[in-house]
């Protein structure tokens, strides 16, 4: 018998029972469009984590100030000043993995514009800054170097800042007050969205650090930087870079052997990896539970076809009375649980893919539907009508002819 | 008398029921013609149907030999069994034993299905089969809208369908009236006049024995009686359609 006509024998059986067979699919739809889902939704988180660690910058590290011991007092990390804008220049000249490098300060304040007025963040950096945190300028420019050493009263507006003061104004070339000194726009940056602990990232005006120092900053230690921003030359050498940030400060900062740094150096991308695995074990989870229901569909698969082998004893013996093998009997029991299967598989994939979809748009939550779950679910259910069809398809195929047509 | 199509030799049969050992055939020995019509008698129990699954290739011997065309198939696989039911051999039964969700055409394309004929062959064998046996116009009739005669008349297309040597016939008209196991009974005959097809039927009706050309009685798993029959019955006329 070729497969062609053992796949409409199987058809026109499962037609002949129509409400069974769709309650036993019901089983795998449930269970294929449960797994679609859940994995939608994991690979959903996956993707947003992905999107932050790409928003933050890559292959960066930033070294913190603190941990020094004043008076037997430890202070925590950025407890005490002890970096300074000349650690950050050695830094930026004399390490070989270091791309590039910027000092940073971190402040806040009120910025004023005409009768508006709006408090954020206020960020002082080089000029390599917001390059390194892959930020554009979208429109004006970035400050300069000589603009960094002249310590000139000019700033860029993230675009919560510029929507806020500027409305649908262009801000460049614009005088504002921070902290009551004037400042001209030179730039808007581009929209950066939240920041992975969701924070606003575009609520920030970025200007020279040597003007924040001199201008803004009431810190008694001029020359003092807050966190030294480094990005390394690529992904593989982010730990030697760590390294020789380590070993560059220790030596600049007369820090003999056992003795404690007075800085922390922190590895960005490698706590969003870690964010990233803890998402991914997530979405693991919820599809190893909805796999769960995807063998229960194949239990009813099994369930149904073992009553229908039963029920079919006669035609069985009829079959086997005018020349079926047992091999066609087994092919003809086991080809009708695989198109239960993967039936049941392709609407649960459709089902699935609809209910991830409506997930996204009522919850609010990234989905994604991967090729690969899809094809993964499909070849898994087909995989699954095999498994638990070919007990009862056997099953049908070993009955002895004589009995089976003498059956009632 | 040519060529013996069926040669039994010894033949045993047993069955394991329970604690009890049953010996359904003791022994039988038969040597069946070519276009050889045999009717097979005996009470219930007397081996009769267990030498009809034997020589239809459903059950194998316990001892003895069975000879189809001179080749040994008592110890055929059970593939090999299967293989040999389709192709060269038929079945009716009493109870019709047609597949009630497929068409009369679709039973009777049945031994075809297994046997990999192309499917454009098979409709046109179907209901060449069907319309020797005077049914073409039911060809889509399901079981269920036929008569048990029209019935027992698609069973017997299904079986010369595949043109099979021998047709084994398991009390076919146990379950018609009088007039219709005649019209079968001349149905058989035709076959066996004029198609040469070797026939066995079992049967417990005298009346319908007399159909055949020779007739064997059973008895406790052994033959008893052996005779030709001297005065044949003939069925009345055909008729063309028949309720």
């Amino acid at each position: 018998m070729n497969f062609l006509s053992a796949g409409k024998v199987a058809f026109r059986s499962l037609r002949a029972n129509k409400m069974r067979s769709i309650l036993t699919m019901l089983g795998m739809i449930i269970g294929v469009a449960a797994v679609i889902i859940m994995v939608a939704i994991g690979a959903g988180a996956n993707q947003r984590i992905s999107a932050q660690i790409a928003s933050v910058g890559s292959n960066l590290l930033l070294v913190v100030p603190g941990s020094t011991t004043s008076g037997g007092l430890r202070m925590g990390s950025g407890g005490a000043p002890s970096l300074t804008m000349a650690d950050a220049r050695a830094i930026g000249k004399e390490l070989s993995s270091v791309r590039a490098t910027s000092p940073t300060m971190r402040s806040s304040g009120p910025v004023v514009y005409g009768n508006q007025n709006w408090s954020t963040i206020l960020q002082g950096g080089a000029p390599e800054f917001i390059e390194m945190r892959e930020w554009a300028v979208i429109s004006g420019r970035n400050f300069t170097a000589q603009e960094l050493d002249a310590s000139s009263k000019v700033c860029l507006l993230g675009q919560t800042v510029s929507d806020y003061l500027f409305g649908t104004e262009d801000p460049v070339g614009k005088i504002v007050r921070i902290k009551r000194s004037p400042f001209t726009v030179i730039g808007i940056l581009d929209r950066k969205g939240q920041s992975p602990q969701g924070q606003d990232q575009d609520d920030t005006v970025i200007l020279p650090i040597t003007t924040m120092q001199k201008k803004l900053s009431g810190s008694a230690h001029v020359g003092s930087v807050g966190v030294i921003m480094v990005q390394a030359v690529d992904a593989d050498s982010v730990k030697t870079a760590e390294q020789q940030v380590i070993d560059l400060l220790r030596q600049r900062h007369r820090i003999g052997q056992g003795g404690a740094d007075d800085f922390s150096v922190r590895n960005l991308s490698e706590m969003l990896a870690l964010a990233e695995s803890a998402t991914q074990v997530m979405s693991l989870l919820l599809g190893g539970i909805a796999s769960v229901s995807l063998l229960v569909g194949g239990i009813g698969i099994m369930n149904i076809m073992l009553v229908s082998v039963t029920e079919r004893t006669r035609e069985i013996g009829i079959r086997m009375a005018v020349g079926a093998r047992g091999r066609d009997i087994l092919s003809q029991f086991l080809i009708e649980a695989v198109i239960l299967a993967i039936t049941g598989g392709a609407v649960g994939i459709l089902l699935g893919s609809g209910g991830a979809i409506l997930t996204s748009q009522l919850a609010g939550w990234t989905t994604v539907i991967s090729l690969s779950a899809v094809f993964l679910a499909f070849g898994f259910s087909a995989v699954v009508g095999v498994f638990f069809g070919f007990y009862p398809a056997r099953k049908a195929s070993r009955m002895d002819p004589i009995e089976a047509l003498r059956y009632e | 008398m040519g060529v013996a199509a069926i040669e039994v030799t010894g033949l045993v049969k047993t069955y394991q029921l329970g604690d009890v050992l049953v010996e359904a055939l003791k022994g039988v020995d038969l040597s069946i013609a070519a276009g050889e019509f045999l009717a097979v008698m005996g009470p219930s129990g007397s081996g009769k149907s267990t030498l009809m699954n034997i020589l239809g290739c459903l059950d194998r011997p316990t001892s003895g030999q069975y000879r189809l065309d001179g080749k040994e198939v008592g110890d055929l696989s059970r593939d090999g069994r299967a293989i040999l039911r389709r192709s060269r051999l038929g079945f009716v039964f009493q109870g019709f034993n047609l597949l009630s969700r497929l068409s009369a055409n679709e039973n009777v394309e049945l031994p075809m299905i297994y046997d990999g004929t192309p499917a454009s062959d098979r409709h046109a064998r179907a209901l060449s089969a069907l319309s020797s046996v005077g049914l073409a116009d039911r060809a889509d009739h399901l079981p269920s809208q036929l008569s048990g005669g029209q019935q027992q008349r698609v069973a017997i297309a299904r079986a010369i369908v595949n043109t099979p040597a021998m047709i084994l016939a398991d009390e076919p008209t146990g379950n018609l009236d009088s007039a219709t196991s005649e019209e079968i009974m001349g149905i058989f005959q035709r076959l066996n006049d004029e198609r040469g097809i070797t026939l066995v039927l079992v049967t417990h009706e005298p009346d319908i024995a007399l159909f055949a050309k020779r007739v064997i009685r059973f008895l406790d798993g052994r033959i008893v009686e052996d005779r030709p029959v001297v005065d044949r019955s003939r069925p009345p006329a055909p008729r063309e359609t028949a309720g």
